[in-house]
């Protein structure tokens, strides 16, 4: 289980997250929407300890990330997947390499092994073909599938999805909200995601939340948010929005 | 009082980063033990940072060796002094300005490239990937880089100092009138008879450019990754690495001649 609780976050100046407080049971996919720039991003590096509350509490598991020394954060990451806004691919290695990588650097598999383990990902996200390109050259909707196969690689407990389909066109993105539904139902993966779009939300999420001004404005179901007049549940959730 | 302020909080900016840099050195003096699995990154930057400043630095290397013969075959001349010129040129040149002009050209070329590289992960959020992967970025992009600049920069700066010691021994033989035998004859010697090896000069010399590898890569990767805010930050990263690069290699030059020359 994820647990935010109160979280305050100050950033260049600003505070972005003012008392938000999140949780996701085992097994459940909650997901967070919210205008542009009200730290969504934010939360989801709180979550893997890429950031340190100002103030409140991270828990997963029941374990306090902001208080893990080094040894415990990389062990909590290797329970996790985090998939980059924008891929964030290294640049250099082949996006096969780069899906590769976390298993290359970690696991005591074979070359074959990983190689088979890569292709096999690879081509749940539809990428199969593209393993031998490199991040210059392929379009943003491939690098963030090659980024949610790296994400995946290491089979973990939780992923972390930040806007797992911008920028895709609807065919694939259909194929990549029945892989994230997928992922929970048959490894019972929890996941937060962080999305703009209905057709994600509600094809793959569980719980909604609304981040506004900081905290969350509305949570509820998927049927309760879409049901709601609050306006911005209205706006995120309401027919015509997309 | 505003300029104090401004003193002040320049001066606990410099000591920040100082403080980062160094504790960045340390922290890739620990990952030391891991290099054999980094050795494929080693090789790969060992390639680029000779690639990027081969060229360069033996051309800057044939006129810095010119220009020493020239400076000093000027004064020697009034004193009818000439025929030391190869001696002077040999040993100065390995003392100081085949280590500094390699620096110099390393700093810019492939310290810049390091910041602009490291900082474009930074800002691209891969840093971030990696940490969340659970990879070091210490030890799988520091360490390769500062190793290998540790390795190519003496080894580019034996290379100047034998092209610069070539470039002064046109200029002696053209301009000063010294034979070419005699530039030769005090060159060699001077570089081979001493009680060890080598002279003093090419020890300090090599020691000299080492740490100045290590201390313009250690500088370049420390920029990049405190980079922050895009294309711009990337910008201001390689800025502060060449100049960080370049006041420390005045700097440490001075010091290391100094501590050998006038304190032992
Ligand atoms: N490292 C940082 N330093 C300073 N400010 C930051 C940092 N990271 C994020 N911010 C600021 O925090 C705010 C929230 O950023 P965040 O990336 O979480 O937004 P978001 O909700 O994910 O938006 P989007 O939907 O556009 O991705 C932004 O105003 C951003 O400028
Ligand atoms: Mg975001």
């Amino acid at each position: 289980m994820i647990e935010l609780k109160n979280l305050h976050k100050r950033l260049g100046g600003r505070d972005i997250l003012k008392g938000l407080s999140v949780k996701v049971p085992k097994g459940m996919n909650f997901v967070l929407m919210g205008p542009s720039g009200t730290g969504k991003s934010v939360t989801l590096k709180h979550v893997i300890g890429i950031f340190k509350p100002d103030l409140g509490s991270v828990h997963v598991d029941g374990q306090d990330v902001p208080a893990m020394d080094r040894k415990q954060l990389m062990a909590l990451r290797k329970r996790m997947g985090y998939l980059f806004q924008n891929g964030a691919l290294i640049n250099w290695l082949s996006v096969a390499d780069n899906v590769a990588l976390p298993l290359k650097e970690h696991s005591q598999l074979s070359r074959s092994e990983v190689d088979d383990r890569v292709h096999e990902v690879l081509k749940l996200v539809g990428m199969d073909h593209a393993g031998k390109q490199e991040p210059p050259e392929i379009s943003g909707g491939m690098k963030l599938r090659a980024g949610l196969a790296r994400a995946l690689v290491t089979n973990p407990e939780y992923v972390l999805y930040d806007e797992p389909n911008a920028g895709l066109d609807p065919i694939i993105s259909e194929q990549i909200h029945e892989l994230i539904g997928e992922v929970r139902d048959r490894l019972s993966v929890t996941g937060l995601i962080v999305t703009h779009s209905r057709a994600c939300a509600t094809q793959c999420g569980d719980r909604i939340g609304i981040l506004e001004a900081g905290k969350l404005a509305v949570e509820g179901s998927v049927d309760e948010i879409t049901a709601s007049d609050h306006p911005l549940a209205r706006a995120f959730m309401g027919q015509g929005s997309d | 009082m505003n300029l104090a302020a401004g003193t002040i909080r320049f001066l606990a900016e410099r000591t920040g980063s100082a403080g980062y840099v160094v504790n960045l050195l340390v922290r890739t003096a620990l990952c030391l033990p891991r290099i054999p699995r980094r050795l494929r990154f080693l090789l790969d930057n060992c390639f680029n940072a000779g690639v990027r400043a081969l060229p360069v630095t033996l051309v800057v290397a044939a006129f810095a060796g010119a220009i020493l013969a020239m400076q000093t075959g000027i004064e020697l001349r009034r004193f009818g002094n000439t025929n030391v010129l190869g001696t002077i040129t040999a040993l100065s040149m390995c003392r100081e300005m085949g280590p500094f002009i390699t620096a110099v050209i390393l700093a810019a070329t492939v310290g810049s490239s390091i910041a602009a590289e490291i900082g474009t992960m930074k800002v691209s959020e891969e840093i971030d990937a990696l940490e969340v992967m659970s990879i070091d970025p210490v030890d799988y992009l520091v360490l390769p880089r500062v190793l290998a600049l540790a390795l190519m920069c003496p080894l580019l700066t034996v290379l100047s100092n034998l092209i610069g010691i070539y470039g002064g021994s046109i200029i002696a033989e053209q301009n000063l009138g010294v034979s070419p035998d005699l530039y030769w004859v005090g060159a060699i010697e001077s570089l081979t008879s001493s009680g060890t090896l080598l002279p003093k000069e090419v020890y300090v010399g090599l020691l000299k450019s080492l740490i100045f590898g290590v201390a313009i890569a250690t500088v370049s990767c420390a920029a990049g990754l405190k980079a922050r805010g895009g294309a711009l930050g990337v910008g201001l990263a390689v800025q502060t690495a060449v100049r960080n690069s370049v006041l420390l290699i005045i700097v440490l030059g001075f010091v290391i001649t100094w501590f050998f020359y006038f304190l032992t």
